[in-house]
């Protein structure tokens, strides 16, 4: 399959590896980035023996209770269950919670009077729970509080579900950026009486400061006006934390493993992904594409499977020919997979890749979280 | 035999969990009820350019531009990329005349900001531009008989939808408001139909049946559940052994040493698997209620026959 073109991933050794310190599982929605994720973390702790924490943010309910997760609680738990007597490993797993992580970090900022006030804030309570991008900021929040601790052998991440995979790289700067708040001091400015060297500039944002009064009402304006007040303390912690992440996310501890399905859009974004990477200088570690298929024999092509079908008597031979169907299907899924995945292997061929076979059923205990390890690694 | 009054509504949002195929499925549901002289538009989002990329075009502008014609070319798709920063200076400009104020405003990156600091704004301007599409009339005439969405998938639909609890929540009166409130009594009418994209995977038929319940609930009118992917009911009921199976591939002229008999009979039971437990998760959307449709998968990918198979499939003109 795929990984005959590219060189293989060798994700053992990348597990086993005392200087990664970091797995980060992204790419586009619904290509099985949790699973993965839970999968070599489980992996990490059971046959690398490593002291393994796993960080989700948004998983199918079955596999957050196989990994004994039943609430989202922002603590990483240990995983009970698994087989680590040989190598002392230990898994813990843990759920996002955008909202207390955000709380959290309003709380190391700032005082309490001032949290209290942001809390209560109309645009506080909106942005923690919905601006898009906090999901992504919050995510790497917690990898760098889950980091600085160094309690961990290894993290493993599981990104966001995004609109893009690219939102997990770029939200956190929107969010500072938003937060670091020139936009919002120049939307206040009129309403302080400061004047600006930038006087045209200002000019149009007062029209502009107006059609948001008349659009949004003043309401809003006001309720603005004392978030930026409240945060205004906690400005230069939230970009500094946000910087030391990203710093973290280029440095060689660090190993992102992009996880796609063998579908046009998710092998596009896998692609895309990559590319920022490498621009960013982050370390890609390799491609997991879950989901593909695989033939158990291989002395019948398509042509002459096809052939048989034209020649066989459906009547007579009706479970032949039904199972020769079957076999057809299977390799024009595979033909059509390999095909799909070059657009990828192709355009990266040094990068490392592994491909995962479908799993007749999906995944929600820890056998078959193991499984899936093993075939990450066979 | 389903025809365009099984597709009453003229708005038709297409959700779905991420890789279920909602793209494909919005585009050939577009290309189906432009058939017989009509014209439809397909509308996406999110700045992902899936359009685009399902016909293989450039990259879409922001403009109603025509993307292709029904199998038959009696009618016409047209297709947007809804940008939520053209859409809002669009918006003020109709309210407010900005003209060059609003190019400087968004060479500032204030376009952005306001898209980005009030959550629901967004969306409203673009929900917003979808039901002016929708309600467009030129010359008394309808502009389009149908707009087809190819909307946020299941784990944000409720959220993209509900555009008045997002904006009351910090919004109290303005055009805005007024701008969701019409948004949202649009939505909840029987022109609006949410249309379900799922695959017979657990995880895709869990969202989709959670994400009919949060619709439900906000009182947004469901459409149909579309199985994208189904496999053909091949081998149901058969007892597939090797025996027959080696007999079978010695008429057929085919190798029948053990290994490849062995190997046919792996596939065939991995098949039966599959389709035992696409048959409870098909029963398990059954029970949700609403009309189903069931599109093949396309073995060799999706192409414009495959596109136009799809359309041809959800009108109803042929039968799985």
């Amino acid at each position: 399959m795929a990984d005959q073109t590219a060189p293989r991933l060798d994700v053992d050794a990348l597990l086993a590896d005392p200087a990664t310190r970091i797995v980060v599982c992204c790419g586009a929605g619904g290509v099985g980035k949790t699973t993965t994720a839970a999968a070599l973390g489980l992996r990490a702790a059971e046959v690398h023996g490593r002291r393994t924490v796993v960080l989700t943010i948004d998983p199918a309910r079955r596999l957050a209770q196989s990994m004994g997760l039943n609430e989202l609680d922002n603590t990483p738990r240990q995983v009970k269950g698994i087989d680590t007597v040989a190598t002392g490993g230990e898994l813990h797993a843990m759920m996002l919670d955008m909202k207390r992580t955000f709380d959290e970090v309003v709380q190391t900022h700032t005082s309490p009077q001032r949290a209290t006030e942001i809390f209560a804030n109309p645009f506080y309570q909106a942005m923690s729970s919905t601006f898009s991008g906090t999901q992504e900021y919050m995510a790497m929040e917690k990898l760098g509080q889950l980091r600085s601790r160094d309690e961990w052998d290894l993290i493993v991440v599981d990104t966001p579900p995004s609109r893009s995979a690219l939102d997990f790289l770029d939200a956190p700067a929107r969010l500072s950026r938003f937060l670091d708040g020139k936009m919002l001091r120049l939307l206040m400015a009129p309403a302080r009486g400061g004047r600006s060297m930038f006087s045209l500039v200002t000019a149009s944002f007062g029209v502009f400061s107006r059609a948001v009064q008349k659009i949004l009402g003043a309401q809003l304006l006001t309720d603005l006006s004392g978030f930026v007040a409240a945060l205004d303390s906690m400005f230069g912690g939230f970009r500094q934390r946000a910087d030391e992440t990203y710093r973290i996310l280029q440095d060689p501890q660090t190993a992102f493993l992009l996880v796609a399905a063998p579908e046009r859009d998710a092998v596009r974004e896998a692609a895309y992904f990559a590319e920022r990477l490498v621009a960013e200088r982050m370390p890609l570690a390799g491609l997991v594409l879950n989901r593909t298929h695989d033939v158990a024999f291989d002395s019948i092509p398509l042509a002459d499977t096809e052939a048989a079908l034209a020649s066989l008597d459906p009547q007579d031979q009706q479970v032949t020919a039904e199972a020769l169907r079957i076999h057809a299907g299977l390799l024009r899924q595979i033909e059509r997979e390999v095909r799909v995945a070059a657009r990828f292997t192709d355009a990266f061929p040094q990068v490392p890749a592994v491909a995962v076979t479908a799993q007749p059923a999906d995944v929600h205990d820890v056998d078959g979280l193991r499984n899936i390890g093993a075939a990450l690694t066979a | 035999m389903m025809g365009r009054n099984e597709w009453p509504a003229r708005l038709h949002v297409v959700t779905g969990k991420g890789g279920t195929g909602k793209t494909t499925v919005a585009a050939a549901l577009a290309l189906g009820l432009a058939a017989g002289g009509h014209r439809t538009l397909l509308v996406e989002v999110e700045g992902r350019q899936g359009i685009a990329q399902l016909f293989g075009t450039e990259p879409l502008p922001y403009k109603e531009l025509r993307i292709a014609t029904p199998p038959k070319a009696d009618g016409e798709v047209r297709a947007l990329a809804v940008d939520p920063e053209e859409a809002l200076l669009e918006y003020l400009d109709m309210f407010y005349k900005l003209g060059a104020a609003g190019r400087a405003l968004r060479k500032i990156g204030a376009i952005d900001f306001a898209t980005t600091i009030a959550p629901g704004l967004r969306d409203v301007l673009l929900t917003g531009k979808v039901k002016e599409a929708t309600t467009r009339s030129d010359n008394g005439r309808r502009a389009y008989d149908a707009v087809v969405l190819d909307a946020p998938p299941t784990g944000r639909i409720g959220r993209f939808l509900n555009v008045t609890a997002e904006t009351a929540r910090l919004a109290k009166m303005g055009p805005i408001k007024n701008q969701s409130d019409g948004v949202a009594s649009l939505l909840r009418s029987p022109i609006t139909s949410v249309h379900v994209v799922t695959l017979l995977e657990e995880m895709p038929v869990q969202e989709s049946l959670d994400a009919i319940e949060e619709l439900t609930a906000l009182n947004i009118p469901i459409g149909r559940i579309i199985v994208n992917g189904a496999r053909p009911p091949l081998l149901s009921g058969a007892r597939v052994t090797k025996t027959e199976l080696k007999r079978g591939l010695a008429a057929a002229g085919l190798p029948s040493d053990p290994a490849t008999v062995t190997g046919l009979q792996a596939e065939a039971k991995a098949h039966l698997t599959r389709r035992e437990l696409e048959e409870s998760l098909r029963t398990d959307l059954t029970e949700a209620g609403y009309p189903m449709v069931e599109l093949p998968l396309l073995d060799a990918g999706v192409d414009r026959d495959g596109l136009n198979h799809l359309a041809e499939l959800l009108l109803g003109d042929l039968k799985l």
